[in-house]
């Protein structure tokens, strides 16, 4: 299993604890995991994420486990080639944050991207959220990524594999059933952000989206590792045998 | 049956900050969700659930400006779950500090109905002196208060007068025999903040319950107020409060400090013998004078792994 929502670097809007590499995948092992899908946190915030993604494959050059997944923007010229020499590098993910580029549910570049990403067979990670609305540093006014501009992506798409990282009860049942079964199939989400009990959010979307849905994710350096664990954990007995889809053989 | 080893870990643990619902109140699915709880805690290892119910949860009256009809409702139901969970449920007594005599007089019905300590959530702003007289009871009886803070606030926020560390810190300041129960530091803002207001004030304890699970944030609270100041709770969400037990081991207290955040803190900090074994309830009352820091023996919570 692994880690499909990893970053590393700093955060502009709070001190975060060693968010470094090494430090990932001492954390990885402890938790059990093989490896990472691995983001750079401050490119999220950066308008040209170039020189991030530089910073990342770098950084993660000696971790065989952390698997880089560098941010494309669609609307930036020149993305193509910016995508061609990520896949090229080994990505097996690329990250966007529509909310922070101030993309709307339905821009065409979006779409476009996905359809590339299906092409180059990488997938297309989404980021539902950085951090509770209730704790946001008043200069963040990104907001969350609303499920229609996931819906926008994933109806135009034939191929390529989206995650959703970092969403809740209510985003993921508003993407999932506002999709055919046909466009469903290619959509995930992970579980980092999930409610366990008493609410048993977890345990209900895995009785109804189904388990082959989801993923396994922390958020890491942003939250505890710990947390997927833990919910995973507290399942009731009657799913205690779950099975998440596993990107790794993707 | 053999009962699995609990996910937390041997030993006693304490959740302070636990909620219950019930029949009537603003959530159909009542039952299940404490059913859940209780499923959930014994997984976790949870020996005793301290917790409140807050009017009819907004069916009413607003869940943080409860009628003193909706405060009865909810106290009711609440000592109705004690009373038929002795071995495993304690209980604070809710009250909204705007109706203050009601207010007073419902902690005095309650506690000697066996409520343990007071809630505060955010009827008022808790600076305000509206709350003295209940603090002032809480003195009285040795109760501690759990009062719902929010962290920095700086602005309002609809539905609630919340509280932040600095407005708690004024009370507690006014209050020096009061344990007060800061809660939630994972509930929501900017809990560096909460730290800097509290570090120096040794009445407030810092719950660490509440769905936030930032890094940094238990590492922060253990260096600001240390362990002996730390309590271990889940409020609604269970599977932050199992994530936040791992974190401390992996960020280093020892096995005498993780039992202080566990369970040795909240027995310091509630009326004498009533988080005991005994499952008696107690009347949780105090002669006057008597401090809050009681002796008590090694291991004295019911606990699953024990049973």
């Amino acid at each position: 299993m692994i880690d499909t929502n990893a970053y590393i670097g700093g955060y502009p809007f709070r001190h975060i604890p060693h968010p470094e590499p090494a430090i990932l995948a001492r954390v990885l092992e402890r938790e059990g995991l093989d490896g990472a899908w691995v983001g750079h946190l401050p490119s999220a915030f950066y308008r040209d994420p170039a020189p991030g993604n530089d910073e990342l494959f770098t950084a993660l050059e000696p971790h065989a486990t952390l698997r880089p997944a560098p941010c494309i923007r669609p609307d930036w010229p020149g993305w193509e080639r910016a995508l061609a020499s990520a896949v090229e590098r080994g990505a097996p993910a690329i990250r966007v944050y529509p909310p922070q580029w101030g993309l709307g549910a339905d821009d065409p570049a979006m779409r476009s991207l996905c359809a590339a990403c299906g092409e180059a067979e990488v997938a297309l990670v989404f980021t539902a959220r950085f951090e509770d609305l209730r704790q946001r540093h008043w200069m963040d006014q990104a907001g969350d990524l609303s499920a229609a501009a996931v819906r926008a992506v994933a109806r135009s798409n034939q191929r390529t594999r989206i995650v959703v990282c970092s969403a809740g009860r209510g985003t993921i049942e508003e993407v999932h059933w506002g999709l055919t079964p046909a466009e469903r199939d290619l959509v995930f989400f992970d579980i980092s952000w999930i409610w366990g009990p008493p609410e048993d959010e977890l345990a209900l979307l895995l009785g109804t989206v189904g388990a082959g849905r989801f993923v396994y994710g922390t958020g890491w350096p942003l939250r505890l590792a710990q947390t997927p664990r833990a919910n995973l954990a507290l399942l009731p007995d009657e799913l205690k045998d779950v099975k998440l889809a596993d990107p790794s053989s993707w | 049956m053999a009962m699995a080893a609990p996910l937390a870990g041997p030993g006693p643990l304490i959740d302070v900050h636990a909620h219950f619902f019930f029949e009537g109140c603003g959530r159909a699915e009542w039952d299940a969700l404490n059913r859940a709880r209780f499923r959930a805690g014994d997984r976790i290892g949870i020996s005793i659930h301290v917790a409140s119910i807050l009017g009819s949860w907004g069916r009413f009256s607003p869940t943080y400006f409860a009628s003193p009809a909706d405060t009865t409702r909810g106290n009711d139901a609440m000592q109705a779950i004690a009373q038929r969970h002795p071995d495993r449920v304690r209980w604070y007594v809710a009250v909204n500090p705007n109706d203050t005599a009601f207010a007073l007089a419902e902690i005095d019905r309650r506690v000697a109905a066996g409520a343990i300590g007071v809630k505060l959530a955010a009827g008022r702003r808790a600076d305000d002196s509206l709350l003295d007289p209940i603090a002032e009871r809480a003195a009285d009886g040795g109760l501690p208060v759990l009062h719902h803070i929010w962290q920095h606030r700086r602005r309002h926020w609809p539905g609630q007068d919340a509280s932040d560390g600095a407005d708690l810190a004024r009370l507690a300041a006014r209050h020096p025999t009061v344990s007060f129960i800061l809660a939630h530091i994972g509930g929501g803002g900017d809990y560096r903040h909460t730290y800097a207001a509290v570090r120096n004030v040794p009445n407030i304890y810092l719950d660490l319950s509440g769905s936030g699970v930032d890094r940094g944030m238990l590492d922060d609270a253990y260096a600001a107020v240390g362990a002996k100041r730390l309590l271990w709770g889940a409020d609604i969400t269970l599977c932050t409060g199992l994530a936040k037990l791992w974190a401390l081991e992996v960020i280093g207290l020892t096995t005498e400090e993780m039992a202080d955040v566990r369970w040795r803190n909240a027995e310091r900090i509630f009326p004498t013998g009533t988080l005991g074994s005994s499952g008696e309830g107690g009347s949780g009352m105090r002669d006057e004078g008597t401090p809050h820091h009681s002796p008590h023996p090694a291991s004295p919570i019911p606990h699953p792994a024990n049973d």
